[in-house]
């Protein structure tokens, strides 16, 4: 029982996290229709960034989370403005392999500038653990929790209470007639790609203070997202959540009582029979066509 | 007059330099290490460990009169890449002979490649049973295996009072080798060996693997991986509140960085090293030890990589000690008289013992084991 537990604390604190990660994603792709392949280096690009504020420029740790999020929105502008603005109207297929190109060469300079030895970063909160009778959990990692937490309902308010969101929302539905209503879509992609970096590189930075940051990290990190997401459904942010917390559980759970050495494979094995049954993931919503 | 003069001193460095190229053609050694990906601590201090033998042994004049360049490729932690590194090494680089390519998993893919172009190959970290035993005639290993390790703990059971032990180790050739002799030499002593726990090289999170080992009635556990992953356990078990004795295995733990990096989690923890930079006066070789630590601090590396650094310098000494006694850079001569090579590295006598079926033999080295412990910051010397 005190083993269920603990696997089930840890799960929830996984979860959260790998939900933010694929929010992101998530919106990406369903506003843009853009297979976003940088999505991982994004999230690498966070913790580099949170070790260069705080271990290389001695920015205290909170600001530095926040400098993380906001120089990820900016690299995610950029991105937009450079490589996916000109090739609007252009097949998926093309816009995809530019983001391959795109994630190749932002990992090569993430190694370039910061070698391939893994980074660690020593966080203010305390060492000893916070602990509940048989449960134990890190302060950081509830930290992270919060601050995930925090993130997915500031991302659900802006796209369910604001102008913008609402603009998004629109250009998610039927992206002509918002066009003809008004909506200013090329901005709208570029505050989406931006919003959707930003989100990225907190999960980066985030996690980065929990385990470390090496360049590859995003690999594994953008084959989670992808899976979140296609569990959750396309371009579904309350599926990508739900969708983070599910495979967290399936890992944690299959870690826990199948094997460990299977724990990354059980997340695909579970994509693999939502698939079968549901093929659109589990909260897509139908799409207009035409 | 000026001019003649300046003509002059240009006739006079061209001469030089045609005259250094002629006595000093390099024989080049392949070097392939993960300096990139999960691993990529180790295989840097591998690789500046290289580094350092190879420099000593140029200023002393080379080998065979020639000076010795490294060719120094990436494998990216990752096996398939190890096997391209390997081939370009070899084909393009005419490389006659390797040091390489730290993990068990990665030397095993690269080995096919050994028998197929004929080249020797002195392995420096890599510690599965698996890779003396196959029948490879071009496999010299330095490093001990997991069986030697594990043979060199036994005396020390006792001792930690172990009654009962689980295990989490890297899944790979090099984890799954260790936990499978230590669990057999524990047997033998009569302690229980409990949860034998796997996670993938590159695995960040932990804490389900923890959480299961957590609810076992162990008293230690043992944990094969590097040293980032290590960091990482050691992290996520503190804060499980996991207790229990901690043994590592395998050598590739810096503890130094464990300290710097995991805090109070790292103390208390017992590790299986090859090479004990904390007092070079307790190895075979203390005035080269000391040379040795002396020049990694002048080179501004960290002190944490060196007891995986000494691995490449021993491979390096090792392959040039070896090029010597075949009086030419050539493959086969080099593989022949590998087997007649004997000197005192960092960790001590390195000199090869048949391994494997008859007649396609590995050699293998035997070396030596340190057990040191962390405790309120500091390593000590267990033995």
């Amino acid at each position: 029982m005190d083993e269920l537990l603990q696997h089930i604390v840890n799960a929830v604190m996984l979860g959260a996290t790998y939900a933010l990660l694929g929010i992101g994603l998530t919106l990406i792709f369903g506003i843009m229709r853009v297979v976003n392949f940088t999505h991982g280096e994004l999230y690498a690009f966070g913790g580099y960034m949170i070790f260069m504020l705080t271990a290389m420029l001695g920015v205290n740790f909170y600001l530095a989370l926040l400098g993380a999020l906001v120089l990820g929105i900016v690299l995610g502008a950029v991105i937009e403005l450079v490589l996916l603005r000109p090739m609007r109207g252009a097949d998926i297929d093309t816009t995809m392999l530019i983001m391959i190109g795109c994630w190749i060469v932002l990992q090569n300079t993430e190694q370039m500038i910061w070698g391939g030895v893994a980074k660690s970063i020593v966080s203010p909160l305390p060492g000893e653990p916070l602990v509940f009778g048989p449960i134990s959990v890190a302060w950081l990692r509830v930290f992270v929790f919060v601050a995930a937490a925090l993130l997915i309902a500031g991302t659900y308010a802006l796209i369910h209470r604001t102008k913008l969101g609402k603009a998004m929302r629109a250009t998610f539905q039927d992206r002509d007639t918002a066009a003809l209503m008004g909506v200013n879509v090329s901005a709208i992609n570029t505050a989406t790609f931006a919003l959707g970096s930003g989100l990225a590189a907190a999960a980066g930075a985030l996690l980065g203070a929990v385990f470390v940051i090496t360049p590859t990290m995003g690999d594994l990190a953008a084959l989670k997202a992808f899976a979140i997401v296609i569990l959750g459904g396309l371009g579904s942010i309350t599926g990508a959540t739900i969708g983070g917390f599910i495979l967290a559980f399936a890992e944690e759970m299959g870690a826990g009582y199948v094997s460990s050495g299977y724990r990354d494979a059980m997340g695909f094995l579970l994509i693999i029979v939502v698939l079968l049954f549901k093929p659109t993931g589990l909260f897509a919503r139908a799409e207009r066509i035409g | 007059m000026k001019a003649t003069f300046r003509a002059g001193l240009i006739a006079v460095g061209v001469a030089t330099a045609f005259a250094a190229t002629g006595a000093f053609a390099q024989i080049k050694i392949g070097v392939n290490q993960p300096l990139t990906g999960p691993v990529a601590a180790s295989g840097n201090f591998v690789t500046n460990g290289a580094k350092i033998a190879a420099d000593e042994i140029n200023a002393k004049g080379g080998v065979l009169k020639q000076k010795i360049e490294l060719v120094i490729e990436d494998n990216k932690s990752n096996p398939t890449e190890a096997v391209a590194v390997a081939e370009k090494l070899i084909v393009r680089d005419k490389v006659p002979v390797m040091m390489g390519a730290w993990s068990s998993t990665y030397t095993l893919a690269v080995m096919p490649k050994l028998m197929e172009y004929k080249v020797p190959m002195v392995v420096e970290t890599s510690s599965s049973d698996k890779i003396t035993v196959s029948g490879n005639p071009y496999i010299f290993r330095i490093s001990p295996t997991s069986g030697m390790e594990a043979t060199a703990f036994a005396d020390r059971v006792g001792a930690l009072k172990i009654r009962k032990a689980d295990f989490l180790v890297v899944n790979n050739d090099w984890g799954k080798g260790a936990a499978d002799v230590f669990s057999k030499m524990l047997k033998d002593k009569g302690v229980a060996v409990g949860a034998v726990e796997t996670m993938d090289a590159a695995a960040q999170d932990l804490n389900a693997q923890l959480s299961k080992i957590k609810s076992s009635d162990a008293d230690t556990l043992f944990i094969t991986t590097a040293v980032e992953q290590l960091t990482l356990i050691l992290k996520q078990a503190h804060a499980l509140g996991l207790k229990r004795q901690i043994i590592t295995t395998g050598g590739s733990q810096s503890p130094d960085q464990l300290i710097e990096q995991a805090g109070p989690a790292a103390n208390g923890s017992y590790h299986l090293l090859f090479f004990p930079p904390w007092v070079p006066e307790a190895t075979p070789n203390p005035a080269a030890a000391r040379a040795f630590v002396a020049e990694w601090r002048k080179r501004g590396y960290p002190f944490a990589g060196l007891t995986e650094g000494f691995r490449g310098y021993d491979g390096i000494q090792t392959i040039a000690a070896a090029i010597t006694k075949a009086g030419k850079a050539d493959p086969e001569a080099i593989r022949a008289a590998l087997w007649n090579t004997e000197l005192t590295g960092l960790n001590g006598r390195i000199a090869f013992t048949k391994a494997g079926p008859a007649g396609k033999e590995s050699g293998q080295s035997i070396p030596a084991v340190y057990v040191v412990k962390i405790d309120n910051g500091k390593v000590t010397l267990a033995r």
